[in-house]
């Protein structure tokens, strides 16, 4: 076979091929189909925008007569023209870090503990138990934190306000520390319980993103880890943690935002107060959703109007807080797989 | 043939289209070896860690010092646990080693914790509300005729259940048919409204319930002029279910593979065929399972109810006009009042609340869990049938052809 020789195709003789212009020319019912799905998008989006517009507008009359003292004032009397976010949005705040901070290990813990430890045919079992946690309502959990749960954590308020009360934020004005008998009611009602029953609503929405995360990272690091040398943990140590930075801390803050969120356990469990409060153990604590759902009905207009810039003071927060969460999640290598 | 056909499919000379499914592994994915298992050591060291702690614990608790309370005797006895089972593991091994043991531990009672936490909760709920959920009056009557003060014999909550299945009901024909449009149009259009569609409806997962409550009870109620119904109710309950639907369906309408779409493409249906035939069932155990998951969220919201539906303590089924009640609602207005009957039917409430939920998250599971595109056993049968039933009429046409 000497003579048979490959040639390039040499440059095309002739004008230069030109693209065809390809007209699509929808059928009726693709026209019908696409006007239709992009009406009903363009409807959720009036609906979506029409509540915040409307908050907005309507919580604008009350921020026009406070101006910037809306964020300075703890007392909430709309109708003396006195009201302010400063207590419950710190308050709202100070619930919701004593519900991460408590639900971030536990959650972190389950979240590893499902994707790496446990053996394969429990994995569903418990995959489901934690998402059933999410699903069970937040007023079951009020029920729980009010009539059972408080009882039993006093013991633990009074031993950290006893032992600890040199941290300011374990200090309880009115404990008597040498007193044995003193009433307990000092430590009920406290922004402590209601972030410990926060929690255990935070906790599996963070676990399940998280594990979602550490499920996707490749086997071949985690092999090469163990080639490695590196034991189990060690392997978790220095590949997934790592590599599920972005989701884990995505997850918390998603975890944050609800968090921020929840009304009826906290209503249930809190005995309102209106001062700047951050001694976590002490009777009483505010957030701006039970402040809502205590004063709405006897408001005035005007006083309804304080309360939906409340609200949207609230809103504006768990925005910044999901989105930051989202941009987290969505620049680490984690990131594909961040909708839960 | 494509190497996706497993070798017995391969090997039958077939002029039919198989459908890749999976077949054990996945078809050069990599598997992830299972590592682990306990060995009879460790299994010796956790038992004798457990029972030294617990009898340390009882020491202490019981003799020793003058504290108390069960809380702090589980927190001290399992300090003294990890402490001692770390001990116990140290005697024989390396430090990495302990360190893996330990910390596996560590893990496991993270789980073990929200385990006990959950069934805590659960546990707590039916055993308050035992007593007004042995009567049967519980689940027929209402508490019209029922005082607080009077037993658990007479009364019930009846209006609050039907309460909670009309306004689920109105909330799910509000949200299904525009959730599931809306999820069609983010991901089966190319439309340049799409991504800002997407981000708002991002944005208003974050709206805090009694936020979406209170828009209807100043829009509705205050401005429009509506008393406060269980369409109140329902709507502003869709308000707050509608992005979360929307989201989760967006999610898994994303996982249907592009190809089966293309594949449609090329046998030449047209864009809402390929939607209506391929992409909606393919995608239909996910979308159920972000349906009923939405439900679940929305059967137990207390926040957005309590501002827009009234209180009632009367049977009313009409969601227009007249207060109406829903199971998380009675449950939060009966624990309020300081009768001990009240509060026990309250507790009675929250339980029947909580297996309605229950019962829907088990279906979702059974519906659901499974990922875009693949059937169960019965559905593969009943598209075995269907798809016999096409090559029937397609030799019957080509036969009329001829």
């Amino acid at each position: 076979m000497a003579t048979t020789m490959t040639t390039l195709p040499g440059p095309p003789s002739g004008p230069a091929p030109v693209p065809r212009a390809i007209a699509v020319q929808p059928e009726l019912g693709d026209r019908i189909f696409t006007r239709g799905s992009l009406a009903t998008g363009l409807l959720v989006l009036a609906i979506m925008a029409a509540v915040g517009l409307f908050l907005s507008f309507e919580a604008a009359q009350a921020l026009r007569t406070t101006g910037a003292s809306f964020l300075t004032t703890a007392e909430w009397q709309p109708d003396r023209g006195e009201f302010g976010v400063a207590a419950v949005l710190t308050g709202t705040i100070a619930i919701a870090l004593v519900a991460v901070s408590i639900a971030l290990p536990v959650s972190l813990g389950s979240a590893l503990f499902i994707a790496e430890v446990a053996p394969e045919r429990f994995r569903s079992t418990l995959v489901g138990l934690v998402d059933l946690m999410a699903a069970v309502p937040s007023v079951v959990y009020g029920l729980w934190g009010a009539y059972l749960f408080q009882g039993q954590i006093l013991g633990v308020s009074r031993w950290l306000a006893t032992w600890f009360s040199w941290i300011p934020l374990f200090e309880v004005s009115g404990a008597d520390p040498t007193d044995p008998l003193s009433s307990e009611t000092v430590f009920t009602a406290s922004t402590f319980i209601a972030g410990v029953v926060v929690a255990l609503m935070v906790m599996p929405i963070q676990c399940s993103i998280m594990r979602e995360v550490f499920s996707q990272v490749p086997t071949g690091e985690r092999e090469g880890a163990f080639a490695l040398g590196a034991t189990r943990w060690g392997m978790i140590r220095i590949v997934s943690l790592p590599f599920a930075r972005g989701g884990i801390i995505g997850g918390t803050m998603l975890g944050l935002g609800r968090a921020l969120g929840e009304t009826i356990a906290v209503l249930l469990i809190i005995s309102p107060r209106f001062d700047i409060n951050f001694h976590i153990l002490e009777a009483g604590s505010n957030s701006v959703s039970s402040l809502i759902a205590l004063r709405y009905s006897e408001a005035s207009g005007f006083g309804l109007s304080a309360l939906m810039a409340a609200g949207l003071a609230l809103f504006a927060l768990t925005l910044v807080v999901n989105f930051t969460a989202s941009a987290f999640v969505a620049r680490s290598r984690s990131g594909a797989s961040s909708e839960a | 043939m494509t190497t996706l056909l497993s070798a017995p499919e391969a090997a039958r000379p077939s002029e039919r289209t198989v459908l890749p499914r999976e077949h054990g592994a996945p078809a050069g994915g990599q598997v992830r070896r299972a590592i682990g298992g306990v060995q009879r050591q460790d299994l010796l060291n956790l038992c004798g860690a457990l029972l030294s702690a617990l009898c340390t614990g009882l020491l202490l608790f019981g003799r020793l010092a003058p504290i108390s309370g069960a809380v702090g005797f589980v927190i001290v006895t399992y300090v003294l646990f990890v402490a001692i089972y770390a001990l116990l593991t140290w005697m024989e091994d390396e430090r990495p080693a302990v360190v893996d043991k330990v910390m596996a531990v560590l893990l496991a009672s993270a789980t073990v914790l929200s385990l006990v936490a959950l069934v805590s909760v659960i546990a707590f709920t039916l055993w308050r509300g035992r007593e007004a959920l042995g009567n049967v009056n519980l689940y027929h009557d209402d508490m019209s005729a029922a005082g607080p003060a009077d037993p658990l014999s007479k009364g019930g909550i009846s209006h609050a259940i039907l309460g909670t299945l009309i306004m689920i009901s109105l909330a799910l024909v509000l949200t299904v048919p525009l959730g599931l449009a809306c999820a069609v149009f983010l991901n089966e259009t190319r439309s340049r409204a799409a991504g800002i569609v997407r981000s708002i409806v991002d944005a208003m997962t974050a709206l805090p319930s009694i936020l979406a409550g209170l828009f209807i009870f100043a829009t509705w109620i205050l401005v429009l002029g509506f008393e406060r119904s269980g369409l109140a109710a329902s709507i502003a309950v869709s308000i707050m279910m509608l992005p979360i639907i929307i989201r989760s369906a967006d999610v898994v309408l994303r996982l249907v593979p592009g190809n089966l779409r293309e594949a449609s493409a090329a046998l030449g249906a047209p864009q809402w065929r390929t939607v209506r035939h391929v992409v909606l069932p393919t995608a239909r155990s996910g979308l159920a399972t972000a349906v009923i998951l939405g439900v679940a969220r929305g059967l137990g919201e207390t926040a957005p109810v309590l501002l827009t539906a009234g209180f009632t303590s009367t049977l009313n089924a009409n969601p227009l006009e007249g207060p109406m009640v829903s199971l998380p609602l009675a449950t939060f207005e009966f624990v309020r009042s300081p009768q001990p009957a009240l509060v026990a039917r309250g507790f009675a409430t929250a339980a029947v609340l909580m297996l309605l939920v229950l019962v829907l998250f088990v279906v979702a599971r059974i519906l659901g869990g499974r990922p875009a595109g693949r059937v169960s056993g019965r559905q593969a049968q009943r598209l075995a049938v269907r798809s016999a039933k096409d090559v029937e009429r397609f030799d019957a046409k080509q036969l009329g052809a001829t």
